[in-house]
């Protein structure tokens, strides 16, 4: 900056000081900057460095191997991604018309007095640490679900479709698919809510003038206008999905069979990791685990990506900043 | 007035297809609504039970004890104070770093390197958890053999770090302009103007940031799984060997078959809660009020 | 039901007493236009629309606008002459924008927005219960004042946005309503090859003059125009202007300008409006666009229109 070295020039009696003083601030503090582009490409090198014994032993075989087993040193990943996917996309499945609804209400409809209470109490239950929400998980929503949903579900449609039917335990799939759903609702709402709000109002008032409702307002002005932010905002809901753990671990009954069932336990990338990696000697097996958070690592930075560029398309730099799993 | 009496024109007034988009608008408003109510209804349910299942574990006992060694009792002192300890170490780390890494991302940074940063820090927050407790074990466990509480404080900085870089960056780019301008002129030096008064301009809203890291470092299980790994000894400073804390401790208790201990579980959850809410509600609150004047 | 015949009367009522002074339906837009280029005078009822049975004669009384407490408008009262140009003018923040949306009810949409007093569109109070909003913007059009199409659509999709929003329409129906908008927003010949493009990829004053069809498309009766030049340049202000003169014949406009040049040249009534002492706006005073430039009877807009305001 100009101005910087003009106002260096001006203090001549100790300028040199002064210049060595603030050469060491900018590097200094350029190196915490600069840190952070070390540490995100750190963990993506070590993670791949520790996975290569998995890639050379099963190569690409790992992410089709349907079979875990530490006794024969046997691992592949086919279950954890799809118990991860299954989860992710139930969780999407409640969570993205309930949120996309509630930030539209947050940002088009309620009043003021409205708004900005329940925004604060939305980002509270972001705020909520993933392990108290997984204990609530496991002690009451889980037999609560059994009890209620799933058994309504596995006793009705779950006698002609064999995905829906029974027995189901509470803890499994489709209870860390509501867990899930829960905690990535604040991502969706709050992410949205900013990109509807960055809507030009004149693409309001152009619907509303020519004789439209709220409603078609939304649907065919601020929507389509919102659209790539919206998605943006659903895709890093996934993100945060995909990669959350401790609740997930505590619900979803952590078994490495591939679950065929909407109500089976299973285990995602996240949870099998978390639960085995501490009793994996160290060789093959933490190798494996490692891939396996390599190819979590892949899938969450690349949606990542993917969701600020839209989000920013619509709404500029800061929008959505520290939010996410 | 005769105006008020008078009929009005078809055109002015709902056709029956005009009637059924009202209803359509109707029932998009009370859908919306409905949503909202049910976003918040999470939030005061996990509230309510781990008050009503914590309150009763939350007793002396669990406060003051450590985890008996065998068996079931004593408290979650190694996990309260396990959990001081390395949300302060991360921190003292964190803190500094972050704040600093803004600073140069708002103040001297060229525009491309500081969207990289920006970029960078943004999709780092986005990465698992887990990873980060992954990526630590790597060089700060297994190069030792032992699980350590320092390399779970360096795991939980590593948290802390984008955040607070994002949250700082963001307030000091509100600062403006022409105050550094009035500082430069005064013949003040650069980084003394950007302590003296950029910072210092900024410092509510660096605070935040600052807080709402903490409250998430206290609240993380995941990154400390391998590398603080939990502990039933109370380890007051010896960052070479394992240390609790109380996110470890609820998921541990939680996971076993013992009722005394799933209650001790919600009771420390309680704990956790109300700290990580205290600092949330403090925080926003303010950020809130300051908004909407 | 019985309300219609009433309507139907009462506009009948209305063109009988017009027809003495309206020019002979001309088909040639110039025609027409010289015609009704004196103050005041009407434009030939026949021209509207035949569905429409109303002739967009508007009458606002005592009107106060309020936003929460502050009062941003202050008892204006003045007829809006049917089939001609209404110029508001006045400084900036003097209202006249607020004054213009309180017509078709849009203040309503800025919480905390309300009106006291009446607004009657050919005698009918347009804040009665019984209106609904969202048809009365169908008749009493909006233009901003920048432009706005919506930028996923096409140039087709924008001028029938309106139109989309009730029922269902034949293709052949909406190209046709397609047709007949540009051309009457005088948009038609420069872009008929281009209509699936998107509407944004227009220059802004034919981006305007898009908006302006959009408007028309809904078959309105009134068109209100918030500054519709402010964000062209001349080359493009100079054609809605035109298309402004072109449009009085059949529809009734109102339009808030800051440009006192354009206020004179493409109206029919001028309304000065100015700030009072409580910032609330008001009424100064409203006559034929030739006295008010020319002999105003009021010190404020004598000040105004010969720029010895601030």
């Amino acid at each position: 900056m100009t101005t910087l070295r003009q106002s260096g020039r001006l203090t001549s009696g100790s300028r040199s000081r002064w210049l060595n003083a603030d050469r060491l601030f900018r590097g200094g503090s350029g190196a915490f900057a600069f840190g952070i582009i070390v540490l995100l490409a750190g963990i993506g090198t070590l993670l791949f460095i520790s996975s290569i014994p998995t890639w050379r032993t099963f190569g690409l075989a790992f992410i089709t191997g349907t079979v875990w087993n530490p006794v024969t040193s046997v691992y592949g990943a086919l279950p954890f991604i799809i118990g991860t996917l299954e989860t992710s996309l139930i969780a999407l499945v409640l969570a993205a018309p309930i949120g996309l609804l509630t930030a539209i209400f947050l940002a088009e409809l309620a009043p003021r007095r409205v708004a900005v209470p329940v925004s604060f109490l939305i980002e509270l239950l972001a705020a909520i640490p993933s392990v108290v929400i997984g204990l609530w998980g496991v002690f009451v929503l889980s037999p609560f679900l059994r009890g209620t949903v799933e058994a309504w579900i596995s006793s009705t449609i779950g006698r002609y479709v064999g995905f829906l039917a029974g027995p189901s335990f509470g803890v499994g799939i489709f209870a860390a698919g509501v867990i899930l759903a829960i905690m990535i609702l604040p991502t969706i709402v709050s992410i949205s809510r900013e990109v509807i709000t960055a809507v030009p109002n004149n693409q309001r008032e152009a619907m509303l003038a020519l004789g439209a409702t709220r409603w078609e307002t939304v649907r065919k002005a601020v929507i389509p206008f919102a659209r790539s932010g919206i998605i943006g905002a659903i895709i890093l809901g996934l993100g945060r999905a995909l990669g959350e753990t401790m609740a997930v671990t505590m619900v979803i009954g952590n078994n490495t069979r591939v679950p065929t069932r909407l109500f089976d336990q299973g285990q995602t990338i996240s949870s099998q990791i978390a639960t085995t990696f501490n009793e994996a000697g160290v060789g093959l097996q933490t190798s494996a685990l490692i891939t396996l958070g390599f190819i979590l690592l892949i899938m969450t930075i690349s949606l990542n990506i993917v969701a600020r560029l839209l989000v920013r398309r619509v709404a500029g730099d800061g929008v959505g900043q520290a939010t996410g799993g | 007035m005769a105006v008020a009496s008078r009929s009005i024109p078809a055109s002015l007034v709902r056709s029956g297809a005009d009637r059924r988009r009202a209803l359509i608008d109707r029932l998009f408003r009370s859908l919306a609504l409905l949503a909202a109510v049910i976003c918040v209804i999470p939030l005061f349910l996990i509230v309510a039970y781990v008050v009503i299942n914590g309150i009763g574990a939350l007793n002396l006992d669990l406060l003051t004890k450590a985890p008996r060694a065998l068996g079931v009792g004593g408290g979650a002192e190694a996990a309260i104070l396990g959990s001081i300890q390395m949300v302060a170490l991360a921190s003292l780390m964190a803190i500094p770093a972050g704040i600093l890494a803004a600073v140069y991302v708002s103040e001297f940074s060229h525009r491309r390197s500081a969207t990289v940063i920006r970029f960078s820090a943004d999709v780092l927050v986005g990465i698992p958890s887990i990873l980060m407790g992954i990526f630590v074990f790597t060089f700060l466990v297994l190069p030792f053999h032992q699980y350590n509480a320092f390399a779970g404080s360096v795991a939980l900085a590593f948290l802390m770090v984008p955040i607070i870089m994002r949250t700082t960056e963001e307030m000091l780019r509100l600062v403006p302009g022409d105050l550094r301008e009035a500082s430069f002129a005064l013949g003040v030096p650069t980084w003394r103007t950007v302590l003296s008064v950029v910072l210092r301009t900024g410092l509510p809203g660096i605070l935040t940031g600052v807080m709402l890291a903490v409250a998430r470092a206290a609240g993380e299980t995941a990154p400390l799984l391998f590398t603080a790994l939990g502990s039933r000894l109370v380890n007051v400073g010896d960052w070479s060997k394992p240390m609790d804390a109380l996110p470890i401790f609820v998921y541990t208790n939680a996971r076993q078959p013992i009722a005394a201990l799933n209650e001790q579980a919600w009771g420390a959850a309680l704990l956790l809660l109300m700290f990580v809410l205290t600092i949330n509600i403090l925080v926003r609150a303010r950020t809130w009020s300051v908004r909407s004047r | 039901m019985k309300e219609i015949p009433e309507m139907a009367i009462e506009s009948l009522d209305r063109a009988g007493e017009t027809a003495a002074v309206a020019s002979p339906n001309g088909q040639s837009p110039s025609d027409q236009q010289s015609v009704a280029r004196y103050a005041g005078a009407p434009g030939s009822p026949l021209a509207t629309a035949p569905t429409s049975v109303a002739t967009g004669a508007m009458e606002v009384q005592a009107l106060n606008v309020y936003y929460s407490a502050f009062r941003a408008v202050r008892d204006v009262s003045l007829p809006i002459t049917p089939q001609s140009v209404t110029a508001l003018i006045g400084p900036s923040g003097c209202g006249k924008s607020t004054f213009l949306r309180t017509l078709n009810r849009m203040h309503e949409v800025i919480p905390g927005a309300r009106v006291e007093g009446t607004v009657t569109l050919d005698g009918v109070d347009v804040y009665d219960p019984r209106i609904d909003p969202v048809q009365l913007r169908r008749v009493i059009g909006m233009v901003f004042q920048r432009p706005n199409p919506f930028p996923t659509m096409s140039i087709y999709d924008n001028v029938v946005a309106g139109l989309r929003l009730t029922g269902r329409h034949s293709k052949a129906s909406l190209d046709g309503v397609v047709e007949r908008s540009l051309q009457r927003a005088a948009l038609w010949n420069e872009v008929k090859d281009k209509l699936r493009q998107s509407g944004v990829s227009l220059s802004g004053g034919q981006q305007q003059r898009l908006c302006i069809a959009r408007a028309l498309a809904v078959d309105p009766e009134v068109i209100l125009m918030d500054e519709p030049c402010s964000a062209l340049d001349p080359v493009a202000t100079l054609k809605i202007e035109e298309l402004i003169s072109d449009l009085r014949d059949r529809y009734t406009i109102v339009i808030v300008t800051h440009n006192m040049q354009q206020a004179s040249r493409v109206s029919d009534q001028t309304a000065f409006f100015t700030m009072g002492d409580d910032r609330a706006g008001y009424l100064v005073e409203m006559g034929p666009t030739k006295e008010m430039f020319t002999s105003p009877k009021d010190q404020l807009t004598e000040d105004y229109v010969s720029g010895r305001f601030g």
